[in-house]
């Protein structure tokens, strides 16, 4: 039977096991919303505020399952609206479809009405991207971007759909859910050549990435890791890989990595690195970057291998099978002097940083990780409060660190929690700064309207925390354009869209508070007042080597 | 530094040349030259680019190139097993004084002149660059008017071919 361009739409989303989109309507995508009317009952369409916190919430459901997130918008400057949030995908390797509707093929060119050339806004910031201008293309075309946005290392694609394709007719079929290309699988040889590294080994560090959780291969680099009694660490995009409990786990590394982290791999002789990409944050200054050490990378995607460090041994492969068959291959071995010296280095940890104040940043992330459950995902905006939540939170299970690391988009954690949400039905809580939730707060009326079970904690300066920290350190506290002071008021903004809203000033208050949202079924704001000159430490001052740590900063009044 | 002739084979579809252009714009990889063109199947269209750099760069770009969903074959032609050829097309100032002169130089490189008037001459060449370079060298005392380069195209010897694995 002959169905229209917008009913194929929504059928193929179906089809590929799509149940939850967020879009937001305008005037060439009102035939697909008509349809999304039809078959409510199959695809929830989750209104958002505005269409980039659409695409976080795509991108936080994608985040939160693995499964493609899918995000809707009209032409013009629905589909402009789109790009920071596809932009933060592409970073972060999110499997996502974006769809937007344009204007009709006749109109193309002609500077329309909402017309914009998405597609070619896009083509960087997506793995591939599309204009179908045939109806009988449609489906395929759809049914390709799903392939697309999961297949090797994950990504957003997008599809441009014109009003009269939308209306327009053909035959469709329904087939099945498209299978992900089979992955690439490491060599013998590259692996053979690791178990020799390994063998050589007296200090090794696996460097886990992104590319761990998207890989699902947590528990295969624990098993490594055992074997060869090697210390673990990670970047941003890695957090939560591994549980924070494991003794082999030193956290985050880099420029606001945890100390002991940091030092571990600046004394390895081994790296290890798996689904990373050796990010200027991760490992600063790329030419002093891990001078002992010789390098393995792993990575499903070979153009990763080598496009920022020169590795001493670049292997291609699945992470998750490259790692079982590692394991299986190595001999065991047991490092005491190496394990003395990573006990030394996080006891040491725990003497050089220290925070002081009526309501530390610290404090507040350590009730968060005392009282939720190891399921609660933690969404977060960027900047001080991003980095305090990587260095200091308890994460226990993969997917349960939602942040933006490669694009750095500050207003991405409202959209994120939501979208989290709307794919595990799991508490969630964004930790956010003042700067940050001022971007996208306009997303609390969703999480209101969806009775979303949202916690949010604002750590409250009244600055852009991480900019001072820089113009403190090298910026001669020239406090430009830093000093919100605003006279926002986070309780009553809450009140306002429909949330509850609590304030805390003390630890005490804190976790009062912190209490009560989670005895709540819809969102809270919780307004946190600390210190404006928190800083997060220890920093490795950009474009710097692990010799350049800061662990004080000497207040001089 | 090295030089690198890379033969690309892409989809035939709209939009292909920007991708893979803005890839190098993006990654800041400079390009000597690039062309395009129809190849034997209407599926295909062939991309021949040059550029200066390293071996690092080298594979950097080949992998970028074939991560792209439109690139199906992406290869570094081997210097000694390649023909190369570009096309000039060279506009001159045409004085009783200096005609002979550029004549001269026309009968050596083996040009051929394409269009004559009172003031001007216009001559065709094809080669590899070096002979280009070197024919727009020699005629630039007699005052070059207007140019144009149609950047390198570029075929393995022997029975070597781009064929895309689809």
């Amino acid at each position: 039977m002959k169905i229209s361009g917008a009913r194929i739409v929504v059928e193929t989303l179906i089809e590929q096991g799509c149940d939850t989109i967020f879009g937001y309507p305008g005037g060439q995508v009102v035939d697909l919303f008509d349809e999304l009317y039809r078959y409510r009952k199959q695809v929830k369409n989750i209104l958002t505020a505005d269409e980039q916190g659409a695409a976080h919430a795509a991108d936080g459901y994608a985040r939160a399952t693995g499964k493609v997130g899918v995000v809707l918008a009209t032409s013009g400057p629905g589909a402009t609206n789109l790009v920071t949030g596809i932009a933060t995908a592409y970073l972060d390797s999110v499997p996502m479809v974006a769809i937007t509707g344009n204007v009709s093929n006749a109109l193309i060119g002609r500077d329309s009405f909402q017309e914009v050339d998405i597609t070619d806004i896009t083509i960087p910031i997506t793995k591939h991207n599309f204009i179908v201008k045939e109806v009988d293309k449609l489906a395929e075309t759809l049914r390709l971007a799903f392939k697309l946005a999961k297949s090797g290392r994950p990504g957003p694609v997008l599809v441009d759909i014109p009003k009269d394709v939308q209306t327009a007719k053909c035959e469709y079929e329904r087939e099945g859910v498209v299978l992900a290309d089979v992955k690439a699988k490491a060599s013998d040889e590259a692996l053979m050549e690791a178990v020799k590294l390994i063998a050589e080994a007296k200090r090794p560090y696996i460097y886990c990435g992104g590319g761990v959780i998207a890989g699902e291969a947590s528990d295969e680099l624990i098993a490594l890791a055992d074997k060869i009694d090697a210390a673990i660490g990670c970047s941003l995009m890695g957090l939560s890989a591994v549980p924070d409990d494991n003794p082999r786990f030193l956290g985050m590394k880099g420029m606001h990595g945890r100390y002991a982290s940091s030092l571990a791999e600046a004394e390895a002789d081994l790296i290890i690195t798996a689904g990373a990409r050796f990010s200027n944050r991760a490992i600063g200054d790329k030419d002093k970057f891990a001078k002992t050490a010789k390098i393995i990378q792993i990575d499903i995607d070979d153009a990763e291998i080598r496009k920022t460090v020169s590795v001493y041994l670049g292997i291609q492969g699945d992470i998750k099978d490259a790692f079982a068959r590692l394991t299986d291959m190595v001999e065991a071995k047991k490092l005491p002097e190496w394990s003395e010296r990573i006990k030394v280095l996080k006891k040491e940890e725990k003497t050089v940083i220290r925070q002081e104040g009526e309501l530390t940043p610290y404090e507040i992330i350590d009730t968060i990780s005392e009282l939720a459950d190891d399921g609660t995902i933690i969404t977060t905006d960027v900047g001080q409060h991003q980095m305090w939540v990587a260095q200091r939170y308890a994460f226990k299970k993969p997917r349960t660190m939602i942040s933006s690391g490669g694009l750095g988009t500050m207003g991405f954690g409202m959209g994120a929690a939501i979208g989290a949400h709307m794919a595990t039905g799991e508490r969630i809580v964004l930790v956010t700064g003042d700067g940050s939730f001022g971007m996208n707060l306009n997303e609390l009326a969703t999480a209101v309207s969806n009775n979303v079970p949202l916690t949010v904690v604002v750590m409250n300066n009244g600055v852009l925390g991480m900019v001072r920290q820089w113009q403190t350190l090298f910026y001669k506290k020239h406090y430009s354009g830093t000093v919100l002071d605003r006279k926002t008021d986070f309780v009553k903004v809450a009140e306002a869209f429909g949330a509850k809203g609590r304030r805390a000033a003390t630890a005490e208050e804190f976790e009062t508070a912190f209490k009560y949202a989670f005895s709540q079924k819809g969102p809270v704001v919780i307004d946190c007042i600390i210190g404006r000159d928190e800083f997060v430490l220890p920093m490795l001052p950009p474009e710097s080597s692990i010799d350049n740590i800061i662990t004080e900063i000497k207040e001089e009044k | 530094m090295h030089r690198f002739i890379i033969a690309i084979l892409v989809s035939n579809t709209a939009g292909v040349l920007t991708r893979v252009s803005s890839m190098f714009t993006r990654r800041g990889f400079n390009i000597d030259s690039l062309t395009v063109g129809e190849t034997e199947s209407s599926e295909f269209s062939r991309i021949t680019v040059t550029f200066r750099g390293d071996e690092a760069t080298k594979e950097q770009i080949v992998k970028q190139l074939a991560k792209l969903y439109d690139v199906k074959e992406v290869e570094v032609l081997d210097r000694h097993e390649t023909v190369s050829r570009e096309l000039l097309l060279i506009k001159v100032k045409n004085t009783s004084e200096t005609r002979q002169d550029i004549l001269a130089a026309v009968d050596i490189f083996r040009s051929k002149i394409i269009d004559y008037s009172t003031d001007t001459l216009c001559c065709e060449l094809t080669g590899e660059s070096s002979k280009i370079q070197a024919f727009i060298e020699l005629l630039k005392p007699f005052g070059i008017m207007e140019m144009c380069r149609t950047g390198i195209v570029a075929l393995e010897r022997g029975t070597n071919c781009l064929k895309s694995k689809e």
